[in-house]
């Protein structure tokens, strides 16, 4: 025993005098002082690093068997889903896998929001981490039309026309997009090249800088304190720090466990989410000539195509939608400079700006919700209102509710009465 | 111009569409008696299916050899349910020509493997027991839960004929068919169980496993949570 | 973790020191286990959804051959698993001359399994009429050409275009051929008469 651990000591020093591994470890795990105070919320980036892993081993093995072109794309998604040996279970990961990293990225998202995660120092951060949701945004959109169903089909066409409202370039922008007048075999093939190869890299990338940054900063916490502050004189350790491996690793993994639970119970039991991660209507394969009754994106889309549709048209151009639609996603980078409060956490902020949040995650709920039904779907008002759609004019309301929370901000964050923040972290 | 025109055709779609779309009338659907345990049910749907819509519809996704999931043998696959194709391992598909198909009934058959899956049992159980006599179409059939439906009601021998009643928007059998009105009910209920099956073949497989795989991620939890316990005990 | 961290980490507790790392030691050994486990069965779904699908698997499924066409002397290329498939009608003359090379063979007796053990025999075959074989070159992957004339030092076989392999009509490879082994005979029988099913013999089926 005592040989073998001091041929591993060789063999570690090897390495270390070529590659900076135990320096490494060190930096980012067993030497990584992450605040004691975590809670619930914090499981969720480890987990959406998780998710992303699992989508690209899935995705690689599903592409073994994908075929990228349209006469033969729906057939070898069913072909992966009968003839593949487990198939079944790998496309089913991937799709589960896909509706997953929106929950997590989301509920990790609210969870900056909670704590000021994106104020000084963590700004690029917040912005790696806003860049990482665009492209998520944008690899979920490319991914979705590769199984060539209506819904694909009819997603991605209605998408690249939302381009086509940008004044004047818009039509040629659409047409760029697609590669061909409408969606076709063209528009698959690279849609499938930004899938498997261009966006990965992307996000990796991506998620490698704002990791990058993490640790250059340290963690904030639910108590928005800066554990830097204080650190122990002799070993200059921060006094509310833990070592992230052993502590944090053994805690996600309890995580992951009950991540892993939620994902099997979808996979096995419940794969289409009563229609909200797979589609009916995307059982039936593209057909250029036949629009399905009721189109609508993919939940995680819903809120930001409630806000497209929220907003009223000028003249007949649609741009104005299609923008606010941008904007509404775009929101997010500005929160480092748009919040003048005087603390980080929820927890020292007074009732107005918790009055706001909880108007915005309203709101960010109810447009999700109306995204998947009809306008139509709660009736008209009377005549003196026009006999508007109901569901429209709530949108409409909540639409503005949702740019105010960004907009007022610098305002209602400074009128905010604070408590005063504890040196310490708390419990 | 073109290109504008259909940019705006197909924002238009994405704005107003579903509002159009729910404008229909929804239609009642009965409860399909689907249990895909029942191999004998799935059997008999299996036989439906290959002697009668098979003649127009492929299925070409499912193998034959794959009804060996339902309880059949190899051999009794070969023997009794190999009509259209040559090998056990082949696809099921159709013996009519995609071209003389839309000649003679304006759009080709779709393909039904996944059938379940894009409608929904109910709606399957429903529309095979829905059709109706009406002159003014050209098959002589209309359908109630799928309106101007271009298939002809192909078991009208078995079920006979309905007539519509336009007041109550109800069916009623006019002309008794060679099964009674629980035995027909009956063989379309097996025939959407079996199609059911057919949209997915490792639907059962899925479930069995994961209770498997739950019970391991119980005990996991139990462990890892435990785990980590023991290592937070020294953190205050 | 840093010595400085488990000293800070465990003077709070020191009085069941042991006791608590005998707790670690055991949820960290019992989770590992487990969990390793579970990485395991979780790559086996992966793993096997490399193998052969349900369609190759109908691509590569037996097929069956009527004999009964082939000209004596004559042959007929079929295909199983993407394989040419030779199925050769030999004459009586080309069966008696099938001993008379023996000594200019690399594997006369058939010492190599190359072939099931049925044909394990003179003619390399069930019925010696009918030579089954698959036709692709135990070297490199060619197709031998069909070489049937006979001449003085040249009892009839195939001739490989791409090193100059030499086989005889049982499919034998002849000494100073680049192929090593002799052709490969698939597993095979007749379900009647004159019809030959490859790729599933009475003992597989």
């Amino acid at each position: 025993m005592s040989l073998f651990t001091k041929k591993a000591d060789e063999l570690l020093n090897w390495v270390d005098a070529r590659f900076p591994l135990t320096s490494n470890i060190k930096a980012h795990l067993t030497e990584y002082y992450a605040p004691k105070n975590f809670n619930f919320w914090y499981f969720f980036g480890s987990l959406a690093l998780l998710v992303l892993v699992l989508q690209i081993v899935t995705g690689i093995f599903l592409t073994m068997h994908y075929k990228p072109e349209a006469l033969m794309a729906f057939a070898s998604v069913e072909y992966i889903m009968r003839d593949v040996p487990w198939g079944w279970l790998i496309r089913y990961m991937h799709s589960t896998g896909a509706s997953l990293f929106f929950v997590v990225i989301y509920l990790h998202m609210f969870r900056g929001l909670l704590y000021g995660s994106y104020r000084n120092p963590r700004e690029l951060i917040w912005l790696f981490g806003v860049g990482i949701f665009l492209a998520l945004m944008g690899e979920a959109f490319f991914g979705y039309l590769l199984p060539w169903g209506q819904m694909s089909y009819w997603g991605a066409q209605v998408i690249t026309s939302l381009f086509g409202t940008v004044p004047f370039i818009g039509p040629d922008i659409a047409e760029w997009l697609r590669g061909d007048y409408l969606t076709s075999d063209a528009t698959l093939n690279r849609f499938f090249a930004f899938h498997v190869i261009a966006l990965p890299l992307v996000i990796l990338g991506l998620v490698a800088a704002h990791i990058l940054a993490l640790h250059e900063v340290g963690s904030n916490n639910p108590d928005g304190v800066e554990i830097k502050k204080l650190k122990d004189k002799k070993t200059g350790i921060p006094l509310d720090g833990i070592p992230f491996h052993p502590y944090y690793t053994v805690k996600d993994m309890v995580g992951v466990v009950v991540f892993l639970i939620v994902f099997a119970v979808i996979i096995f039991f419940a794969p289409e989410v009563g229609g909200y991660f797979l589609e009916a209507n995307n059982f039936v394969p593209a057909d250029p000539l036949v629009t399905p009754a009721h189109i609508a994106p993919t939940w995680y889309f819903t809120p930001y195509y409630s806000i497209l549709r929220a907003v009223p048209p000028i003249g007949i151009s649609q741009f104005p939608g299609v923008a606010a639609m941008g904007l509404a996603v775009l929101a997010f980078a500005f929160l480092p400079w748009l919040d003048r409060s005087s603390v980080k956490s929820i927890r020292y902020k007074g009732n107005l700006y918790k009055g706001w949040l909880a108007a915005f995650v309203v709101s960010f709920l109810v447009l999700g919700y109306l995204g998947t039904v009809p306008a139509n779907v709660w009736g008209q008002f009377g005549d003196w209102l026009g006999k508007a759609d109901i569901a429209t004019v709530v949108a409409r309301v909540f639409t503005v509710i949702y740019f105010a929370f960004f907009i007022l901000m610098p305002w209602y964050t400074k009128k905010d009465k604070t408590k005063p923040v504890p040196e310490r972290v708390t419990g | 111009m073109m290109k504008i025109q259909m940019i705006k055709k197909a924002v238009f779609v994405l704005v107003m569409l579903p509002t159009l779309a729910f404008a229909n009338v929804e239609v009642h659907l009965d409860k399909a008696p689907i249990d895909p345990s029942d191999q004998a049910s799935l059997q008999r749907g299996a036989r439906t299916f290959i002697n009668n819509c098979l003649n127009c519809h492929s299925a070409s996704y499912m193998r034959y050899n794959r009804l060996q999931d339902i309880g059949l043998t190899e051999k009794q696959i070969k023997e009794n349910l190999l009509f259209t194709a040559e090998k056990v391992g082949d696809p099921m598909t159709t013996a009519m020509n995609k071209k003389d198909a839309k000649k003679w009934f304006g759009v080709a058959p779709p393909d039904l493997s996944v059938e379940v899956r894009a409608r929904g049992a109910d709606w399957v159980y429903t529309y095979m027991r829905s059709f109706y006599r009406d002159e003014t179409r050209p098959s002589g059939w209309n359908n109630l839960v799928f309106d101007k439906v271009a298939m002809p009601h192909v078991l009208y021998e078995l079920q006979g004929e309905q007539a519509l009643n336009h007041e109550t928007h109800t069916l009623t059998l006019t002309k008794s068919g060679k099964l009674s009105v629980e035995e027909y009910d009956a063989l379309v209920g097996d025939l959407t169980n079996f199609m059911a099956y057919m949209a997915e073949p490792a639907k059962q497989q899925r479930n069995r496993l994961g209770w498997f795989v739950l019970l391991f991620l119980g005990v996991l939890l139990v462990l890892t949570y435990k785990l980590k316990k023991a290592y937070w005990k020294d953190i205050h | 973790m840093s010595a400085n961290q488990i000293d800070k980490n465990q003077k709070q507790d020191v009085s069941n020191h042991s006791a608590v790392d005998q707790e670690k030691r055991k949820f960290l050994i019992a989770t590992s286990a487990v969990g390793a486990v579970g990485a395991a069965a979780a790559a086996v779904p992966f793993v096997a959804s490399m193998t052969p699908s349900e369609r190759a698997k109908a691509a590569g499924a037996p097929v069956e051959v009527d004999v009964s066409k082939i000209l004596p002397g004559d042959m007929l290329v079929s295909e199983y698993r993407g394989q040419p498939l030779w199925v050769i009608h030999r004459t009586d003359e080309q069966i008696a001359k099938l001993s008379n090379h023996d000594a200019q063979l690399t594997d006369p007796n058939l010492e190599v399994p190359q072939q099931p053990e049925y044909c394990k025999n003179k003619e390399r075959a069930i019925k010696a009429k009918y030579a089954v074989m698959l036709g692709t070159c135990t070297h490199l992957g060619c197709s031998p050409a069909q070489n049937f004339a006979i001449t003085a030092d040249w009892d009839g076989g195939f001739i490989c275009a791409c090193h100059g392999s030499k086989f005889d009509l049982a499919g034998r490879v002849f000494k100073g051929s680049p192929a090593p082994t002799n052709l490969v005979i698939p597993k095979h029988q007749y379900l009647t008469e004159t019809t030959l099913l490859v790729g599933e013999d009475k003992e597989s089926a």
